[in-house]
């Protein structure tokens, strides 16, 4: 009994303490929101209350300004293509690398993991130097092919793991039933892996939807900026216009916050997952 | 009819070849390429590459007072940022494993800066330090508040060391909360009744049970911290006169501000063994303490 009262009161402590440290960590979004729809001449004598007019006028302009509509599809088509394409091919050379373990497939192997550790500044020089001469820079398909090829370690190594737990006895009835390896792996490997699909999708898109650095050497037009991208050259530009600044920010965290909103379960799973492998 | 020999060949292009292909053009080509660089005056303009030895080297460590600052910002803000996230990680998991009603909000509260990416986060905080940190300050008076942030050495320091953990602890909660969840309950309650401190339980039962996910989240922190480059453009462009320039983002600055492109390669070919030998000790080191049940 006695025990059992000590445990509530302890319970109700931590959980005072952990709604503050909440609050504190929740303050920059309190900062950012509250001051996106004030004057200028308001958000620099009252940046801590509420706003004493709302100009919601801020966001048509930064909306405008950034072209957000332009970069949201970009980010989006980067972002959805580059996953598709990447869980299908890392898929695919996991499961023929776990199947077909021959001397030159363990070695590939080998060497996918061990470029997990090559960070990008040490490819982005050379890389942007082909990119020029083969005429990636510049393109959509230049940014995605460099994606895939930045992000087939990483997803190659996760599909390795799990592949390696699929039973192979369900894969060797088929074979008997006649399916061709290609049927075998779309038919009845592709559905087994589902929660390793999700798992590196999930990480995938925080990386690429995120990404600054590399779509920022690749890309120059203007109507081709994705939104972190669109993002840093706005600033460029209105170094300090904080009601315009401060709109642009909200509108560019506003998808990925639904998406995390709707998705959280998953993103979680895909997290736990996908680092226990790591 | 195809022989079966030449199916399985057909085979292993198909499954293998696409990635394969990606792979060494995006990454092997390019690291391979930059070795070849990081020996020569390439500068991305003139014609004619010069061979030049190990000349970039020597200049980056001996002449080279730049990379050197950046390297040493680098290292501090690793080993600073690496422990304090892991810490306030490790603590909200902690509470967060306990029966609190408002547990599942709190979790969610917490992992969702590490949603929005490093540059629109370094953004946000410019005017966080600039103009919130300063109407804290005018309200409560409390003078750490005052600072001016983002204005010198040590607040530019401490600024970014904020907004990292902020990022970051909540992805390692994450991991330390799924970690906790397979700590066997009985072992605790054991422990309890054999009289040990809450402090005794969490040093000598759950750290040894959890160190896989020790390893593991040490092991993000610090590539995530060593390789931090969007965050610190955004935030402090490497400022106030490059007291918190990053390597990742030197590397950036030598090859695009400067056009030394050889000497940036080299560069980055030595940001590439650091990071290559840290990881792989860190592992290592974690790894060996791991216990299992």
């Amino acid at each position: 009994m006695d025990i059992q009262k000590r445990y509530g009161v302890r319970t109700l402590i931590l959980e005072i303490i952990v709604v503050i440290v909440g609050l504190i960590f929740l303050i920059p979004f309190y900062f950012l929101l509250v001051n996106s729809v004030k004057s200028f001449a308001d958000i620099l004598s009252n940046s801590a209350g509420l706003p004493q007019a709302y100009l919601w006028s801020n966001y048509a302009k930064a909306w405008t300004a950034i072209d957000f509509p332009t970069a949201l599809k970009n980010s989006l088509i980067v972002t959805i293509v580059s996953n598709l394409l990447l869980v299908l091919i890392s898929s695919m050379a996991a499961y023929q690398m776990v199947r077909q373990p021959s001397l030159f497939n363990r070695i590939l192997f080998f060497v996918f993991v061990a470029a997990m550790v090559i960070p990008f500044q040490s490819i982005m020089l050379p890389l942007m130097e082909m990119a020029s001469k083969y005429r990636l820079n510049n393109s959509m398909y230049g940014l995605i092919v460099s994606y895939l090829g930045f992000g087939a370690p990483l997803s190659v190594f996760l599909f390795h793991g799990f592949v390696k737990t699929v039973p192979l006895e369900i894969e060797q009835a088929a074979r008997v039933d006649g399916s061709s390896r290609y049927g075998v792996f779309f038919r009845i490997v592709c559905p087994l892996m589902q929660p390793m699909f999700v798992t590196v999708i999930i990480l995938n898109t925080l990386w690429i939807w995120n990404d600054y650095l590399l779509p920022s050497l690749i890309l120059s037009s203007p109507e081709l900026r994705t939104i972190p991208i669109a993002t840093y050259s706005f600033f460029g530009q209105y170094t300090k216009q904080w009601d315009m600044a401060l709109p642009a920010l909200v509108l560019g965290i506003t998808p990925i916050i639904i998406f995390f909103l709707f998705m959280q379960r998953y993103i979680i799973e895909g997290i736990t997952s996908g680092s226990v492998k790591g | 009819m195809v022989g079966k020999k030449a199916s399985q060949w057909i085979q292993q292009i198909v499954f293998v070849g696409p990635a394969t292909l990606f792979f060494a053009l995006i990454v092997i080509i390019p690291f391979i390429l930059g070795l070849y660089y990081s020996f020569t005056d390439w500068n991305g303009i003139s014609k004619t590459i010069n061979w030049v030895g190990f000349s970039n080297y020597t200049h980056i460590v001996t002449k080279d007072p730049d990379f050197r600052n950046a390297f040493w910002f680098t290292v501090r803000f690793t080993v600073v940022g690496i422990i304090i996230t892991n810490v306030i990680g490790f603590a909200l998991a902690y509470i967060l494993t306990k029966p609190l009603f408002t547990r599942n909000l709190m979790r969610t509260i917490f992992f969702m800066p590490n949603m929005i990416g490093g540059l629109l986060l370094g953004f946000i905080w410019q005017f966080i330090f600039i103009k919130g940190f300063a109407a804290v300050g005018e309200a409560t008076g409390l003078s750490l508040f005052n600072l001016p942030w983002l204005g010198d050495r040590a607040t530019s320091f401490w600024g970014i060391v904020i907004v990292f953990v902020w990022q970051t602890a909540g992805y390692l909660m994450v991991i330390y909360i799924s970690s906790l969840n397979n700590v066997p309950k009985d072992v605790l309650e054991s422990a309890e009744i054999d009289g040990a401190t809450r402090w005794q339980v969490v040093r000598h039962i759950i750290f040894p049970l959890i160190m896989p996910a020790i390893t593991i989240c040490l092991f993000l922190a610090i590539s995530w911290a060593f390789k931090m480059f969007d965050l610190n453009l955004a935030l402090t462009n490497g400022g106030p006169f490059k007291a918190t320039e990053s390597v990742a983002l030197d590397i950036y600055n030598e090859a695009f501000t400067n056009n030394r492109l050889g000497l940036g390669t080299a560069k980055a070919v030595i940001f590439f063994v650091i990071v290559a030998l840290i990881t792989s000790v860190q592992v290592r080191l974690t790894k060996s303490r791991e216990v299992e049940l």
